[in-house]
């Protein structure tokens, strides 16, 4: 499987997903953001970090990048696309994903592991997770409280657009497991024709047992399913 | 502008520091000239008082590849594998403006290692505030602890481990020291000394703008009431640039376009012209219009005193400026050839076609005042506290009091606002003994550790210089790393009092015996003089960065008990020093006293066995014995587990207190398999070390004798109450 990985001026996730798509067997290449033209892709990646040091607004100058119209284009065409953390940011700033990310409730940038549910296990992303499995996993991010409106929330549940929410390690999904303030303890969700993820964990921490765990696994796995 | 008695006070410099300059000149220099004086003369820049001092520290090893001179130091760890590391002080800076201040720390200390060719892979920092009911703590504290993270996380190096400590001799002066740690090719290390005539000097990186004129000469001096006054002197960070600046030149690293190159940090533009041309023995020529500025019509007095941050001079090889520019262009940066080298020996200043500032180069550096300063040694405090006259406490109670103080709380509240996991490569974060990063791409890691003793310090300096940095060792033996070199931030008073002074020479004694004894050289640091406002002087507060070498990581190890009716060995032997305790401090506000002795043939002999026992894969977990004595290092063993301890009386103290609460030094706590016990106790017989089974871990509960049965969830939750309160 052919995947990119676009790389902003102040993307620092680019490397971690880059060794985590290889570890996977993909075959990856780096894309610099003032390309005009995408490699031949099933799968696009905007990785984590602090695109244009988040000046103005996280990811809004990204969202406005050379590279972006034609991830737009791939995405309208089907191709899979994957956005971690920063990369989510950009997505809701093309229009790509709807809602926003808003400042953490607490007004503090959080880094620490954290408990999310899989609600759709039915999608290119998730299929080898199991519906309601809990995984650990790293946030790191200081805007990671998606908000969205009341109509784009029903559309989001209705058409099971939810890919995860946070939880406990018992899956309980309360307000005490919610890191951020996100509405209904959102972590990721899809678009409507299911081709384009974003989400604020980061999977590709999640991939080998010496550093953290290999929960994040399975998503590259089922990419490739 | 002509230059009276107070121009020259106004610029830091002592009449008699002027009358040098004259003569060193021949002539009267004029204002700019007089600023790049004061630039370089001050403590910060010439270290004119501690240079004596530090002159004696061991510097020298197997390891080292670089000392004491450079940006950073440079290690050894094999393979062809090198590490680059240093600390740095921005005290001052961040108590006059905590975010800018504690950002640009870290911008800082990060330049200095990438300009070697080091890619970052690590963060450290140790911070400490003044006492948590003083007013403005709460404020510096958000503002630090928010500044190091809007840095490190922006450009995206992790920061995995630090030390944040509250006492009120930083009420009106913190300390904020940041730490980095990078790695490069042993073959491919760049260094700042110029070579070549005629080769060109070029300034890459952000515009110069009016911020941070005079930065080094206000971290050269006390504060006063009107310190406030002196926030237009600290620079802002921008870590996006940084990180740009930081790939554009790892990617011009890649060949050999380079011949020097140097980060303009204290002092900006002129320290880093200086220095480069100093040690090549050469001149330099800049044209200052040239230079990319922020604002408009921008003197040439503020452009050579601006410390504007993320930016850095180069020297090129010949024909390779295309080339080099082409990659700063990507990276949408500044490049701008603004000089050359020359066999003049001078520092040569153009600006719109005349001669603005001439001045011989070794002037500003190897001539540069160096003060042998007098100072008085400190006596060993004599007094002896009669614990027995004392009120009676519960053990209960003392532990929980502890547990919930500022400087023994859990401090996640700080560490999570830190991303540790960026660059995939953190194998333990903070809150073990020593972070452990792995070498990116191979099976080994090194492991890092800060730390300070500015009690034991304040007590006894010579002591707890010697102490502190058997702490570090610790620390790094407790993670299974081999202790390879450290660093050290010298933070200390006013150096012009004669018992400030002595507080810094003795506490250098102390970090050179145990450097020496323990084989544990000194590659790089940075001194920070003057902390203090209005005659009120910090605690002596040396803070030592070591890094250790994990030669294969599948025999690391941490501090958390792994399973039930293991065995406790303490190591080292347990006399019950109570004075300068974290008991005594805390629970009996009693602050006489001496610090804990060091014997360092006990230290180096506990130490390589536990790191024997350790890579024999006998102990399932090890940790040091440090502030709060053996009862804090079990209860931390125990937090985040579902392990507790059941602890026998001890055989031969009678004192309980003292047992659980001293502070002897150089002992360790191991948790050990009934079946790796007989090997274990071939190895420390073997090596003729004092140890003792004190106990065993059992499930649920924290439980020494019949003084003390509590679950250790509650006890962890105590632990965890005071920064969510405060």
């Amino acid at each position: 499987m052919n995947s990119s990985v676009i790389v902003f001026p102040g993307s620092n996730c680019d490397r971690d997903i880059a060794v985590a798509l290889e570890k996977m067997q993909f075959k990856n290449q780096m894309v610099w953001h003032k390309e005009t033209k995408l490699p031949k892709s099933d799968l696009i990646v905007i990785p984590g970090g602090f695109s244009y040091g988040d000046y103005l607004r996280s990811g809004a100058i990204a969202g406005k990048s050379l590279i972006i119209n034609e991830v737009i284009k791939a995405a309208n065409d089907g191709c899979l696309i994957l956005g971690i953390c920063n990369g989510f940011q950009i997505l809701t700033e093309t229009g790509l994903l709807k809602g926003a990310l808003l400042r953490n409730k607490n007004l503090k940038f959080i880094n620490r592991d954290v408990n999310i549910k899989i609600i759709n296990n039915k999608t290119k992303f998730s299929n080898r997770y199991k519906k309601d499995q809990v995984l650990k996993i790293n946030i790191a991010h200081n805007e990671g409280n998606y908000f969205t409106n009341s109509e784009h929330l029903k559309e989001l549940k209705n058409d099971d657009l939810i890919a995860f929410k946070y939880c406990d390690e018992e899956g309980d999904i309360n307000e005490v497991s919610n890191p951020n303030g996100s509405l209904e303890n959102i972590a990721g969700i899809l678009n409507t024709k299911k081709n384009i993820l974003g989400m604020m964990p980061h999977p590709e921490r999640m991939i080998d047992d010496l550093i953290s765990n290999k929960d994040g696994v399975n998503l590259f796995s089922s990419l490739l399913n | 502008m002509t230059i009276t008695d107070q121009v020259v006070e106004k610029h830091g410099l002592k009449l008699e520091e002027y009358s040098k300059i004259k003569k060193l000149m021949q002539r009267e220099p004029n204002l700019l000239e007089l600023g790049i004086f004061s630039a370089m003369w001050n403590e910060h820049c010439s270290y004119k008082s501690s240079r004596k001092h530090l002159k004696t520290l061991p510097t020298k090893g197997t390891c080292v590849i670089q000392g004491p001179g450079e940006n950073a130091g440079v290690i050894d760890i094999g393979d062809d594998d090198a590490i680059i590391f240093k600390i740095e002080s921005h005290n001052h800076p961040s108590y006059i403006e905590p975010y800018q201040g504690a950002a640009t720390g870290v911008g800082g200390i990060l330049r200095d290692i990438f300009t070697m060719g080091a890619r970052p892979i690590a963060l450290l920092n140790s911070i400490h505030f003044g006492s948590p009911d003083h007013f403005k703590t709460k404020s510096l504290l958000n503002g630090v602890v928010s500044g190091i993270a809007g840095y490190g996380n922006c450009i995206g190096i992790p920061t995995v481990a630090g030390e944040t400590k509250f006492n009120s001799s930083y009420n009106e002066n913190i300390l904020v020291n940041a730490m980095a740690v990078g790695h490069a090719k042993k073959n491919k290390i760049f260094y700042s000394k110029a070579k070549g005539i005629n080769k060109s000097v070029v300034y890459v990186g952000s515009k110069t703008g009016r911020d941070g004129i005079h930065g080094a000469s206000m971290a050269s001096a006390e504060f006063d009431e009107n310190s406030e006054e002196k926030k237009p002197t600290v620079q802002v960070g921008d870590p996006f640039t940084e990180k740009l600046l930081m790939e554009a030149c790892l990617e011009l690293m890649k060949d050999n376009s380079i011949i020097s190159i140097q980060d303009m940090g204290a002092a900006g533009l002129t320290s880093s012209s200086v220095e480069m041309a100093s040690k090549g023995d050469l001149g330099i020529e800049l044209s200052l219009d040239k230079i990319p500025c922020r604002e408009e019509n921008m003197t040439p007095y503020e452009i050579m005193l601006s410390e504007s941050q993320e930016r850095m001079l180069i020297i090129l090889e010949d024909g390779k400026e295309k080339h080099a520019k082409k990659i700063f262009k990507k990276w949408d940066l500044n490049f701008v050839v603004i000089g050359k080298t020359t066999n003049t020996n001078m520092l040569t200043l153009k600006y719109k076609n005349s001669i603005d500032g001439e001045i011989p180069i070794d002037a500003l550096a190897s001539k540069a005042p160096v003060y042998d300063r007098e100072w008085v040694k400190k006596k060993l405090p004599k007094t002896k506290v009669d614990f027995k006259k004392l009120k009676k406490v519960k053990i209960k109670d003392a532990l929980i009091k502890i547990l919930s103080t500022a400087n023994h709380s859990n401090k996640s509240w700080v560490t999570n606002q830190y991303d540790q996991m960026v660059m995939g490569d953190t194998v333990q974060k903070s809150g073990a003994d020593a972070a452990i990063i792995r070498i990116h791409g191979k099976t080994k890691a090194i492991a890092v550790s800060v730390d300070s003793s500015a009690d034991y310090c304040k007590a006894h300096p010579l002591t707890g210089g010697k102490q502190v940095v058997c702490e570090n060792w610790r620390n790094l033996i407790s993670v299974g790393a081999k202790p390879m070199a450290i660093t050290n931030c010298l933070n200390f008073g006013n150096p012009e009092n004669p018992e400030i002074m002595g507080e810094f020479a003795e506490c250098l004694i102390g970090i050179k015996e145990s450097c020496e004894f323990l084989n544990f050289p000194v590659v790089s640091g940075n001194v920070s003089f003057y902390n203090g406002t209005n005659n009120k002087n910090i605690f002596p507060t040396p803070v030592i960065g070591g890094v250790g070498l994990i030669q294969k990581l599948d025999k690391t190890m941490n501090h958390k008990f792994k399973k039930e009716n293991s065995n406790l060995i303490l190591i080292g032997k347990t006399f019950g020093h109570l004075e300068q305790s974290v008991f005594f401090h805390e629970i009996y506000s009693i602050f006489e006293g001496q610090p804990p002795e060091i014997n360092l043939v006990n230290e180096k002999n506990n130490g390589e066995s536990v790191l024997e026992i350790i890579k024999n894969d006998l102990a399932d977990s090890v940790h040091d014995i440090s502030h709060g004595g053996l009862i804090v290092a079990l209860a931390e063993m125990s937090f985040e587990t579902q392990f507790g301890v059941k602890i026998n009386k001890p055989k031969k103290l009678t004192n309980i207190f003292e047992y659980l609460f001293g502070e002897d030094q150089s002992r360790y706590i191991l948790e050990i398999d009934n079946i790796n016990l007989e090997k274990t106790e071939k190895i420390l017989k073997n090596n003729n070390i004092f140890y003792e089974n004190i106990g065993t871990t059992q499930k649920d509960f924290f439980e020494i004798s019949k003084e003390i049965k509590i679950d250790i969830k509650e006890l962890y939750q105590i632990n965890n109450q005071w920064y969510n309160n405060y």
